[in-house]
């Protein structure tokens, strides 16, 4: 799956998540812009979890701070 | 207020010094700050200045039931306990100044070892001079670079600060979803160590979990369990030992971690386990190693508790009515509680809101009621809760005078 694929399908994901429909760029940031606080976290990250088969461990959760990271580190489980 | 007042206070922005650290907290100053300034009796510095009995104290000056403390058995004034702390405290001094694993093993908490694998039925028993220290070392030690620890969101702080101190991967899933935490398992790597770590009652909602289930789809996958079961320890199942207990599934748990500072009555924590090598864990665990052990009265007090709390059948029962009872009456009172039911010695009542969660707490501390008042973050979906613990001490009546003064509180500010 290349990149641009994960970035649509995480896309559809956010959505119920990005309740202020906040413009999302490579930068945006998860808690900052997005205001995600650490349960809103979870349940974003199962919902990941389950749509590409993967986990993503805390410790990997601590190095994603923009949907650019994100989007990164799903497509390096994609290959 | 005028600026000449404002502006001393104000740090001065010195070239080349250094932010204060302590900035990162003052958004919780300044709610702390909030909340007192209303008149608001602070409800995280309360003093007890005399102890009556496990069920009373005179706090902030006032003779007070207590309804939020974890001695669930009572132990903390039985006889026996106490004649087993001071006799200890006469023959083998006020502490031991040092490890466990140099000059700091005296023969009680050989005893005290001995008291938790027969209480527990387990072959090896270690004590640590904390359960926090208990989860920090047993965790972090067994959980290394490249294994996964697989365990419940609602875990308590000293599991994910034994999870920090560790090198494993941490996955999270979902507070008792058995299938979240079926596919998270699922998908760790061929080969990988992996742990799930569980407790038997939750102590913020008071709720329990579904062990028996749990511990089933972990081992299906090849993990070790490890289960605390500090809420439970005296109450839960035939023996007292805990929830795995009560659901038929302790001897598929591999660590059994639990502390004194609940039914036991006095302070320290342990682990208790069958693994043939659990041994080595008294070199390789740091949070074992690197403090000074229990005194010798607190694991004379502590094995004398255990012992008793091998026959504590009568009292469990009457605890188990107490819980039924406050359960049932705060429902009736209108109250919103954690459980539909009452799963535990934990009942909670979620506050609509922290203002009125802590004035609530003032309204029954002036009752002459103590319970705990939770906040975020220790608490699931950032609820407010007043969390009511029952002590088999109670009695039947002063359980009643409990409701009473619930529903007096409630109705003045206006939550029922
Ligand atoms: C679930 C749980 N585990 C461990 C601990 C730590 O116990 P201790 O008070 O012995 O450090 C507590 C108590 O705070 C607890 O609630």
């Amino acid at each position: 799956m290349d990149r641009a694929e994960v970035d649509a399908r995480i896309r559809a994901i956010v959505e119920p998540f990005n309740k202020k429909g906040t413009e999302i760029d490579e930068d945006t940031t998860f808690a900052g812009d997005l205001e995600f606080d650490s349960l809103t976290v979870m349940d974003f990250v199962a919902a990941i979890e389950d749509e590409f088969d993967i986990i993503i461990s805390m410790n990997q959760q601590a190095e994603i701070e923009t949907w650019g990271n994100l989007v990164d580190a799903v497509t390096e489980t994609q290959n | 207020m005028s600026e000449g007042i404002d502006e001393p206070d104000r740090p001065e922005a010195r070239a080349g010094e250094g932010r204060d650290l302590f900035s990162k907290f003052d958004d919780l100053i300044a709610m702390r700050e909030g909340l007192l300034s209303t008149g608001q009796e602070d409800p995280f510095n309360l003093v007890m200045e005399k102890v009556l009995s496990p069920t009373r104290a005179i706090c902030n000056g006032r003779d007070t039931i207590l309804l939020g403390t974890y001695n669930y058995m009572g132990m903390t004034f039985d006889e026996d306990v106490i004649a087993a702390g001071k006799q200890a405290l006469e023959d083998y001094g006020s502490g031991t100044t040092g490890s466990r694993v140099l000059n700091g093993t005296y023969s009680g908490h050989k005893a005290c070892e001995e008291a938790l694998k027969e209480f527990y039925g387990m072959g090896h028993a270690m004590v640590f001079s904390t359960g926090y220290q208990a989860n920090l070392g047993i965790i972090s030690t067994i959980a290394g670079k490249g294994d996964y620890i697989v365990l419940d969101i609602d875990s308590h702080a000293s599991i994910w600060d034994g999870c920090a101190m560790g090198n494993a991967e941490v996955v999270p899933f979902k507070h008792n979803d058995i299938e979240a935490m079926d596919k998270r398992l699922g998908r760790i790597p061929e080969g990988a160590g992996k742990l799930v770590v569980l407790e038997g009652v939750y102590s913020m909602l008071g709720d329990i979990a579904p062990l028996k289930e749990m511990i089933a789809v972990a081992k299906k996958h090849g993990a070790m369990v490890l289960v605390d079961e500090a809420h439970s320890m005296g109450f839960i199942g035939e023996h007292g030992r805990g929830v795995a207990e009560d659901q038929g599934c302790l001897d598929d748990v591999d660590f059994v971690i639990g502390t004194f500072s609940k039914s036991v009555g006095t302070v320290g924590g342990f682990c208790v386990s069958n693994h043939p090598k659990f041994e080595i864990m008294r070199l390789v665990c740091r949070p074992y190693v690197f403090t000074a052990s229990l005194p010798p009265s607190v694991v004379a007090t502590a094995a004398t508790s255990i012992r008793k709390l091998m026959h504590g059948s009568n009292k469990r029962a009457h605890l188990w009515e107490n819980s039924k009872r406050l359960h049932q009456g705060l429902t009736g009172l209108g109250f919103e509680l954690g459980t539909k039911e009452p799963q535990s010695a934990i009942v909670a009542v979620i506050m609509p809101d922290l203002e009125r969660g802590a004035a609530m707490w003032e309204a029954l501390l002036k009752e002459g009621l103590y319970v705990n008042l939770a906040r975020p973050p220790a608490t699931p979906a950032n609820m407010t809760l007043l969390r009511c613990s029952l002590c088999a001490e109670h009695s039947a009546e002063e359980v009643e005078t409990i409701l009473g003064m619930f529903e007096r509180a409630g109705k003045a500010v206006g939550i029922v």
